[in-house]
Parts: structure tokens; sequence; C-alpha cells
């Protein structure tokens, strides 16, 4: 079990190794680079807008319930609605979804990858698998994580705002006050660093994962869950640690 | 353990025309030992199959022989210089001067046929569209696909992904074709299309190929020397007619069991 722990960790240090040697020595490929924007950023702009508008929606009504019976000013519920976003919300629920989506999608492509040979066939003709194939995906997701984090944010920002005028609980005018009231650029900072992190998480593991994988198409499937899950714990640990080096 | 070598076998008297020398090859997984002290040479313009029951480890050599795996122990020399010790830059240029035909094809399922065959050419060369259009079409003429360049890979046939397969290792004009199973999964016509085809690549390209087969009727279709895996070491290896001629108990029972008459 330790032996196990070790050799993960190894292999999982050396493929890192390995991907940032390689982008030093060359640049990564442009096409694949290219695409992955493409399936990290773009097309998790509908998931992440779900995510985001039911995320604030949520906080309103739920802050608006908690707040209900107290004595204080209802544009409060503005303030904590706009900090639990920036600072905690749009990150860590945007990254867990992505976990999902994004993870196991390059999990299973590399672990399919894998197991048909397709990696080796990669190798033999001359080409730094690494360097095609997980640099792109990590560079991504850590260039992508940001941007997908301020459209969460921006979109749970609008959702709350509309829940709340829509339920009659706070009007607009009443949550853009409180919104900035306790506005911290730096909130927005901290959230951006870490969806930075979360992103490399995400595909760090996942390409990890899916690069080792074995076993067929039984192998692929346990990669893409470990990856999945992995990410997922990754997340809530890193997110402590974040909080408590940063706050 | 030593193979049994046949009398006048070319593996006894290396020369200048041999292209790759395995050297004391051994390879284990964990405690899993797949062979062991494993010696061999490959001459220029050769056809070398190597044989031997599911399991024995004949791809797991095929992968040492442009470093694909590493041994546990050994050398594997290629124009006299040692694979293994050789940076990335290096390892590229040995391994390109390799084309390789994996078991299942290894297509990349993102890229259509034709893709998959211009791929080297866009990664490694500078030519332009129009040149990289004729260089697929010449390598896909060659294989009898022609007429599937637009098709998705998943739309081939097993003997059909071979053949792509072939057409892409090929492409960048490999000194060295090297073949997984090129007929298992294929009904036996078809298996004899793909055997007619590494004869005649073989002579059209003089190439030097090494096939990884337990496929007899290939062997004595194909080969010109025959190596032979078992008990975790390369039991024996001779010239076609010193198989057919051989009185190897376990080489036998393999020919045998593959229900294909010798004599």
């Amino acid at each position: 079990m330790r032996f196990t722990l070790f050799h993960e960790f190894g292999l999982y240090g050396t493929l890192l190794y390995q991907a940032m040697r390689s982008s030093l020595e060359s640049t990564p490929y442009r096409m694949n680079l290219f695409q992955e924007f493409v399936k990290i950023g773009y097309e998790s702009i509908p998931i992440i807008l779900l995510t985001g508008v039911f995320t604030g929606a949520v906080m309103t009504i739920q802050t608006a319930y908690q707040l209900g019976n107290a004595f204080i000013a209802s544009s409060i519920i503005g303030s904590i609605v706009t900090q639990s976003l920036l600072i905690e919300l749009s990150a860590v629920i945007s990254s867990l979804v992505l976990a999902g989506k994004v993870g196991a999608r390059i999990a299973t492509e590399l672990g399919t990858m894998r197991v048909s040979e397709q990696i080796d066939a990669l190798e033999s003709m001359g080409l730094n698998s690494v360097s095609f194939l997980v640099v792109p995906r990590i560079l991504a997701g850590m260039l992508m994580f940001p941007v997908l984090y301020v459209v969460a944010a921006a979109t749970g920002l609008t959702g709350g705002l509309l829940t709340g005028v829509l339920t009659d609980t706070l009007p607009a005018f009443e949550f853009m006050k409180g919104a900035r009231m306790f506005f911290f650029p730096w909130d927005v900072l901290f959230g951006m660093i870490k969806s930075i992190v979360f992103g490399f998480i995400i595909t760090s593991i996942s390409c990890y994962k899916g690069y080792y994988a074995t076993g067929g198409a039984e192998g692929v499937g346990q990669s893409t869950t470990q990856a999945t899950v992995l990410s997922c714990m990754y997340i809530l640990v890193a997110d402590f640690v974040l909080a408590s080096l940063l706050l | 353990m030593n193979p049994t070598l046949d009398a006048n076998s070319p593996a006894e008297t290396p020369s200048e025309k041999t292209l790759i020398q395995v050297r004391g090859l051994s390879k284990s997984f964990g405690s899993t030992v797949v062979w062991n002290d494993v010696n061999l040479d490959v001459y220029k313009g050769e056809t070398l199959a190597v044989i031997g029951r599911s399991g024995c480890g004949k791809s797991v050599l095929l992968k040492h022989f442009n470093a694909l795996l590493t041994p546990t122990s050994g050398d594997v020399l290629v124009d006299g210089v040692n694979i293994f010790e050789l940076d990335y830059v290096g390892l590229r240029q040995i391994r390109q001067r390799f084309g390789i035909l994996f078991q299942g094809g290894a297509l990349f399922d993102s890229i259509s046929t034709y893709e998959n065959i211009a791929f080297p050419l866009r990664v490694f060369t500078t030519l332009s569209d129009a040149e990289i259009r004729d260089r697929v079409m010449e390598a896909l003429e060659r294989v009898s696909l022609a007429h599937a360049a637009e098709r998705s890979t998943a739309e081939l046939s097993g003997g059909m992904r071979k053949r792509v397969g072939l057409a892409r290792a090929i492409i960048l004009n490999p000194e060295v074709l090297m073949y997984d199973e090129p007929t298992s999964g294929l009904d036996p016509q078809t298996s004899d299309e793909i055997n007619d085809l590494i004869v005649a690549l073989s002579e059209s390209l003089n190439v030097t190929s090494i096939v990884i087969t337990h496929d007899m009727h290939s062997v004595l279709k194909i080969a010109d020397r025959v190596v032979f895996l078992h008990d975790q070491a390369l039991h024996w290896m001779g010239t076609v007619e010193q198989l057919k001629q051989s009185n190897d108990g376990p080489l036998r029972d393999f020919v045998r069991a593959s229900e294909y008459s010798l004599a």
C-alpha cells in the first residue's frame, strides 16, 4: 500500500517533470493547445452558466432565509452573496463540476489512446507524447479555468440579483448596494488564483491517470473514475490550503 | 539459456550487413520475467519472423527495437549505436528509421484516414499541402485503399485498419518495418492479402522487416529467418528451410499446434 502510494507520486512527479522539461525545450504544439482552449474553455461555458446561475440563486434565497428575522439591512444579503461567490463558490463549485466534465474527458481520451497503442504510435514516429498530449492540456486548463471562474462569478451574481427581485426578497438596488459595500478586488484575484490551481490539479491528475492507464476498457474506466475522484479530493484540500495561506 | 542454432544459421556470423544487434536483453515487469538474455542480430534487407505462444513477450521484444520499452538489462544497437544511451533527439532520429504497424492499427480515431497518414508529414516535414496529398495518395495506393482516404477510421474494417496503419508506417520512408501480429483477427483471405502486401513492400521499398506473428502460414510465406521465443528465452532461430527440417521439440509442438504441416 505504502509502496503503491510512493510509486503513484513518483510517476506523477515524473510526468510533471517531463511536461515541464518538454515545454521548456519545445513550443507546445499550437494546434493542440488551441483545440484544448476550445474543449476546456468554450465547450464548458453552458454548464458553467447553469452552475453559476443556480449557485447565485440558491445563495440569495438561503441567505435571505437565514437573515430573515434579524434586524439587519437587507442589502447585507447582497454583500454575503457577492463575497461568497467571489471567494469560494464560483471557483470551487465550478471546478468540482469541471472535474467531472473536463477531467473525465481528458482521462478517457488519453487512457483510450494508451490502451489502443496510439501513444506508442506517436512515440514511434519520434514525437514527444508528453509535449504533444499533456502540456497543451495542462496549459489550457490553467489558462481557461480563471476565465470560466469569471463567467461563473458574473452569472452567479446575475442569478442572485434576479432571484432577489423575482421572489420579492430583495430589490435590485439593495442587492447592488450590498455587493458594492463589501467588494474588494483582492477577492476576485484570490478566486482567480484558486481557479488556476484547480485547473492545474484537474488537468494534471487526469492526464496522469489517462497517460498511465492499463488494462483495456475496464482500465480506462477505472482511470477515469480515479481521475475524477482524486481531482475533487485535491480541490478541497487545495481550497483549504489556499484559504489558510492567502486570507 | 543459449538458443538452438541450426547449422549454417546466418545468426552465427554477424557481418557488416547487421542492422540491429540485441545483446543480453532481459525484461521483467515487477516480479514477472518476460524473457532473459536474448541475443539476436537482424540483417539489412531480410524479413525476420518472431514466433511464440501468446504472452511469451513477442510484442514486448518488438518494442525494444525502437526503445518504446526499456529493458531490465542488456542493449539494443542500431548500426552500432546503443539506443538506450541516446538523448531524445538521437532517439527521435533512430525511431524515424523504423515504421511500425501496431496490432490494432493504432489509428488516431479523432481524425480521418487521410489525416492519419498525413500526420507524420505535417509534424516532421515542411512539405506543402499538395506534396503531402501526393505522398499520402501514393501510400494509400500501395495498400490499395486510395478510395478510403476521406473515411473516418471508425468506418474501416479490421483489414483496412491494418492497411491504413501500414500506409502511415511507410509514409516517412523507413529503413525498417515492424509488424505486430499483422494478420491476427483477420479472415484467411484478408490475411493472405496482408502477407502479399508485406512481401511486396519489402521488395519495392527494400526495407528490413521484423514480423511478430503466431501464424505459421504467414511465416512460411514472408520470412527469411525465424526466431522462436519459448520458456522465457530465445529458444531457437534459423532460416525457414531450417525450421522445416528442425527436430526441436517445443518448436515442432508449436508448429503442430498451429495446425500447419511443414512436411
